[in-house]
Parts: C-alpha cells; sequence; structure tokens
C-alpha cells in the first residue's frame, strides 16, 4: 500500500523523524488557512502518487495569501497523468543549502535490509545511480543485528554527508529504519533529505510503502485504507475481496494462482488477443467467489469474452464447476464463457458441466485451446 | 533418488487441532504414504488427533519420534515463531506454506536461521511444498498429479504452475525426481539455485524444470548458476510477460533492480545461459518431453 506525501509525513513524525512543519488541505480557504499556521513562505504541494508532479506544475512557492489562494486554486482539480488533484499539503518552505538521498528496502537477493544513502540527493538520483553508483553508499542490515547509531555514524561518514550534517543524520536513519522494520514498510524514502542555512537536518519528502501482509498489527492503519482506487472496476472488486488489476484488452481472465492468472494473460496475448483484467480467485474457488468474480469482469463493458482457467490442487474441480453453474444462476453475464478446468478430480467436474454447455458456456480441455476460443469470441485481434 | 525428502522422512505438524489446515493437509499426506509422525499444539500435549500423538514443543516430538522434518501452516503472525521453534528443535528440513507473513518477519526469521540454525533448510514460506513422487508428499500439491520414477526434477516459484508443469509432464508420460515449490514471497528459505544444485548432485534427475515469474531476480541469478554449475538440460518457462506493470518503489527500485525483474530479461539471461525458454507452460512441457525421450 503506497502512501501519500502528507500521509508518510505524518508517519515518520510518529517515529521521530523531523519535517517541516505542514498541514493537508482539501479547498483554497483550508489551503490559506493551513498556510498562516505553517507561516509564509510555504510550499503548496498536489497529493498524488504518480511522480513528476513538480513539472506538471503540482508544486509551486507562495510568499503571501494572494499567491496561496491562486496556487491553491489552480493545483486541487489538475489533472496530473491521469491522477486529478483532491488534497494539498502546505508546508513552510525550506531554504535548502544541501540535498540528500535516503532510503531502506529489502533487498531480495542479499536477503536482507539495504540502506542506500547519497550525499547528491534531488530529482536526479537515479542518473547519479547510474553515471556515479559510488556517490551512494550502500549498507546491508542484518535484521538479527538492527542498526545501532555508531554504524549509523560510520555510514554518513562514508557517503561524505556533510560534517555538520553527519550526527542529525546519524540519529534520523536510526529513526528511519525503525520506522521502516518495527513499521513495516516494504520502503521509506526521503528524497531530499536536507540540511539547511542553519544546520539542521530534516525530511522534505516522503515515499512510504506499507506491507499489506503486516495490516493485522497496525490498526492506525485503518485511516490510509480506501483512499487510492482510480479505477471503478478495481473498487467493485476491492469490495468483493478479489485480487483484480483492470486493463485495456476485451478477453476477461479468471484464473486461480497469482502464477497461473499471470500465464493465462500471456497465453492469451500469444493468440493475438488481449485480456480485459487480471483476476486471481486463489485457492477457494467457491460459488460466492466465482460469482463475484463474474459480476465484477460483467461489469466491463470492453469484455467480449470470459476466458475461465482454474487448475484444481486443494481447489477440487467438481466444486469449481458446481460453483460456475451457481453462479450463473446469480448473475446474468453478457459474455459467452470458456472453461478449462483440469487437476484434482476434473473429470467429475466435467461431468457436472457437460449438460449445461452452450454456444455461451463452452469447455476446452487445454489452457492453449481455451485461449484460442476466447480470443476468437472476443473478435479475433484486439 | 529424490532431493530433500524420501521414504525415510519422518513430518511433525506444527499447530495441529481437529479443526487445523496442517490437520487437514497432514492427512492428505499421510494418505499420500507420507510418514507423519507427530503434531504439535501448546494445549494438546498427550492427545491423540487421527492417529497422530500431539505433543506441546517441537522438541518433544522429534525427541519422541524421530521427526526430521516439520510441516507448518499456521497463520501469519504466529508462522515466523514456528519456523524458528523447529530450526530450535534441530528439524534438518521444514516447509512452510503459510501466506501472508510480514517481510521484516520473514527476513528476520530466515536470518535467524542462517546464524543460529545453519543445519536446518526453510522451504518457503508461501509456497506449495514439496513432492517426491511416491515417497513423500509435504504441503497441498495433489499427489495424483505427480508421477513417480523420474527422470524430471522440477522446481517453482508459482503454486499453480507448479501443478500445471506436473500435469503437462504426467499427462505425456514422463515422471518426476522431486517436485519444489519454493514459494514467490521476498525472503524464500530455500532458492532457484539450491534446487538446482541438489538436482545436479541427484544421479536419479536427468532433466530440470524451472518455472520462475516475474519480479526480483531470482530467474537471473539462477541463470548464471545453470551456466557454471548445471551439466543437465535445463526448461524454463516464466510468467508475466504481459502482466501490468508492477508498481513502482520510489527510487529504491529503480536503483536496485535497473533493468533487472522484467519477464523478458529473465528469457534472455536463460537463455543465455544455454536453457531452453518456453513461451507457455504447454510448450514448456512439450519441450522437456523431447529432451527426455531424447536421453532415451
Amino acid at each position: 500500500m503506497d502512501l501519500f506525501e502528507y500521509q508518510g509525513k505524518q508517519y515518520f513524525a510518529r517515529f521521530g523523524i523531523p519535517i517541516s512543519k505542514g498541514g493537508v488541505a482539501d479547498t483554497v480557504d483550508q489551503a490559506v488557512a493551513q498556510a498562516e499556521e505553517s507561516g509564509y513562505p510555504v510550499v503548496i504541494k498536489a497529493q498524488v502518487k504518480v511522480g513528476g508532479r513538480g513539472k506538471a506544475g503540482g508544486v509551486k512557492l507562495a510568499d503571501n495569501v494572494d499567491e496561496a489562494r491562486m496556487h491553491a486554486g489552480n493545483i486541487l482539480g489538475l489533472d496530473i497523468k491521469g491522477h486529478v488533484v483532491k488534497r494539498l499539503w502546505v508546508e513552510h518552505a525550506s531554504d535548502i543549502a544541501k540535498e540528500y538521498y535516503a532510503s531502506f528496502t529489502l533487498d531480495r537477493s542479499a536477503k536482507k535490509h539495504l540502506g542506500m544513502l547519497s550525499a547528491e540527493g534531488g530529482v536526479e538520483i537515479e542518473e547519479v545511480a547510474v553515471t556515479n553508483p559510488d556517490a551512494i553508499a550502500l549498507i546491508h542490515i542484518d535484521p538479527v543485528d538492527g542498526l545501532s547509531l555508531e554504524v549509523a555514524q560510520e555510514w554518513v561518514a562514508r557517503a561524505n554527508l556533510d560534517e555538520e550534517a553527519r550526527e542529525q543524520a546519524a540519529e534520523l536513519l536510526v529513526k528511519l529504519y525503525a520506522c521502516y522494520t518495527e513499521g513495516d514498510c516494504d520502503l521509506a524514502e526521503i528524497n531530499p533529505l536536507i540540511l539547511t542555512p542553519e544546520g539542521k537536518v530534516h525530511a522534505l519528502d516522503a515515499k512510504v510503502t506499507l506491507d499489506a501482509n503486516a495490516e493485522y498489527r497496525h490498526p492506525e492503519w485503518d485511516e490510509f485504507a480506501g483512499s487510492d482506487v482510480e479505477d471503478e472496476r478495481e473498487a467493485m472488486a476491492k469490495e468483493r475481496g478479489l485480487n483484480y488489476i483492470g486493463l485495456s484488452g476485451s478477453v476477461g481472465i479468471i484464473a486461480n494462482g497469482a502464477g497461473l492468472a499471470m500465464s493465462t494473460l500471456d497465453v492469451v496475448n500469444q493468440c493475438g488477443g488481449s485480456a480485459a483484467n487480471f483476476l486471481d480467485i486463489g485457492g477457494g474457488a467457491n460459488a460466492d467467489v466465482m460469482a463475484a468474480a463474474l459480476e465484477v469482469i460483467n461489469s466491463d463493458p470492453a469484455v467480449k469474452s470470459i476466458f475461465v482457467n482454474i487448475f484444481g490442487g486443494i481447489t477440487r474441480v467438481d466444486e469449481v464447476a458446481k460453483g460456475v453453474l451457481e453462479a450463473l444462476s446469480r448473475v446474468d453475464i453478457t459474455s459467452p464463457i470458456v472453461l478449462r478446468l483440469d487437476g484434482t478430480n476434473a473429470v467429475a467436474g466435467r461431468e457436472i458441466l457437460a449438460s449445461h454447455l452452450s454456444d455461451r458456456l463452452v469447455a476446452e480441455p487445454t489452457m492453449l485451446d481455451a485461449a484460442r476460443k476466447a480470443v476468437a469470441l472476443a473478435g479475433g485481434q484486439s | 533418488m529424490s532431493i530433500f525428502v524420501d521414504e525415510n522422512t519422518k513430518v511433525v505438524v506444527q499447530g495441529i487441532s481437529p479443526t487445523s489446515q496442517g490437520l487437514y493437509h497432514g492427512l492428505r499426506n499421510r494418505a499420500y504414504g507420507t510418514q507423519v509422525v507427530a503434531g504439535t499444539n501448546p494445549n494438546r500435549g498427550g492427545e491423540e488427533i487421527e492417529g497422530i500423538p500431539v505433543f506441546t514443543t517441537v522438541a518433544e516430538a522429534v525427541e519422541a519420534t524421530g521427526a526430521n522434518a516439520s510441516f507448518i501452516s499456521v497463520p501469519p503472525k504466529f508462522a515466523a515463531d514456528a519456523i524458528v521453534e523447529a530450526a530450535a528443535a534441530g528439524v534438518p528440513f521444514v516447509v512452510c506454506i503459510t501466506e501472508g507473513i510480514p517481510a521484516s518477519d520473514e527476513a528476520l526469521a530466515y536470518n535467524r536461521l542462517v546464524r543460529e540454525f545453519p543445519g536446518t533448510r526453510l522451504l518457503g514460506p508461501n509456497c506449495p511444498g514439496i513432492i517426491s513422487p511416491g515417497k513423500c508428499n509435504i504441503g497441498i500439491t495433489s499427489g495424483d498429479i505427480a508421477m513417480p520414477g523420474g527422470p524430471v526434477g522440477i522446481v517453482s516459484r508459482s503454486g499453480t504452475l507448479t501443478y500445471q508443469a506436473l500435469h503437462e509432464l504426467s499427462q505425456q508420460g514422463v515422471g518426476q525426481t522431486t517436485c519444489v515449490g519454493i514459494g514467490g514471497d521476498p525472503v524464500p528459505g530455500t532458492s532457484f539455485i539450491d534446487c538446482l544444485a541438489a538436482f545436479e548432485a541427484d544421479p536419479d534427475t536427468r532433466a530440470i524444470m524451472m518455472i520462475g515469474e516475474i519480479g526480483g531476480s531470482a530467474e537471473e541469478e539462477a541463470a548464471e548458476f545453470i551456466a557454471s554449475s548445471v551439466t543437465k538440460p535445463v526448461v524454463s518457462y516464466v510468467a508475466g510477460v504481459t502482466a501490468p506493470p508492477g508498481r513502482k518503489m520510489g527510487h529504491a527500485g529503480a536503483i536496485i533492480s535497473g533493468s533487472k525483474g522484467t519477464a523478458q530479461a529473465k528469457m534472455e539471461a536463460l537463455t543465455s545461459a544455454g536453457v531452453t525458454v518456453a513461451q507457455n507452460p504447454t510448450e514448456a512441457g512439450e519441450a522437456m518431453v523431447d529432451i527426455v525421450r531424447k536421453l532415451g
């Protein structure tokens, strides 16, 4: 789960990481009030989960109330790469002497946490990574040891941070690591981490991705839920507890298991079609889940055929077959359905379906045959 | 032969109760012929469930029954502790199928095993388990889609695609030595490379099928290992060529992964390593059947 900048900053603040004085605003009047509260000059920042908002006019500096009113009015409602700005973050503008970069994430290869720190932070950090990788000081942290202040002090020196920033930066990194681990982040990133002319180090931006698997032990995450679903189909799927991603093709996909679902997309593509969605119904493909999945796909007007690809492991195919029939009795499906059912109890499953097959409900013996059929029913290449 | 498990493997099911997932899967594994010798439950020590003796701790179960493998399917919040408990009890092979363990717990448990209990191999979490057809099945794989006798070893990151791979081969009359689902979590206890090395060393395994998927760099690392250390033919399929582009994890993701992680990059790396790369699971099955027939 990705957080908005303001949520990330508020999350940082819980762990004692210094941020600029600021607050959120949903209207121009709120933005002006927040600007007074934060103290001029202020930066008004669009809250969208997409990069490049500065270049799109989503970040502006205001020196007084007139400028604050004008910029807030312009940014609210602005469309940035398909994301409409509904909320602003208004904070006191900081003078910047130096921009650094700091982040923690998991290094899957090393199976340890990875810290990255650079004295050359800012918008060009990815460029720095390519042209001057030595400018990024890496540190692998064994989760058994954690990050001590001593190790952080050695790290900031190795990264060549300015002398006057080092002690504060080391302390901040220990807090950021705590936020990353105890706060169950997949990513905790600050770019830029700044040094002000007055010699203060603090976070000017926040990029936080939370580990959805840890939601059960973070009741405070409830406030972050439900604020970022843009696609109507995805919102509908989320309500029904389905793992769905909307795409732009014409073959609706239902499969069990993420790997098989991805593979189904690939095969449809190889047969000349394109998928309308990714949808993994997981292990429990019962009638309720199947009906919910069919409802969501049925709501997508671009769908011309539906490919149900199930390989029964624990899920028994005869149960899946009953589920499909029951779902069909509940939902009026507008597109023809192609079934490929294999695995545990496949023979029994096919027998259950045999008397119900028609040109609207087709069964195919293999994944490839079913993909070809679904693509043909969707009108061939799309 | 087989890798990691065989007919002498004795399994303790951690977290067993009349209604637990562990019992459900444990009984299926036992019905397949696996020696399920014990269960654990802190509140049910001394009981017997479906003929399986229950102990309070894994250490007691090992002491009493000689269990040399454990099976964990407890809920996510208990799974990391269960893994460490099994390792601390000296169990050399731990299979954890639990899905949804927080990454920080997983990373901590993995690194504790590396440092404190290097004699334990963890398979998973979030994996379908392991089956050595005709000998031992720990996990959720359906035994009737596997075929004993070899000569193919299968290693897969994806659950349902593991079944698909077994099915493609068995249908063509090609058996498997062992099929290992390593799982798709960020910190898998057992990697592609661990399995490739074990299959390379196993005289009965004559060819290897490897099923990958997008994300991370495990397939690229496996390709390097295959090029340097695997002499047996390898067929591979990587799912997700047309998958929706994943979330970009800030700058950190771009900085550490570069172009790695896409299905295309993975397939290219594998092809360069001499692997036969198929475009879909069926094609992978057909390619493997061809290879096995030529091996004679």
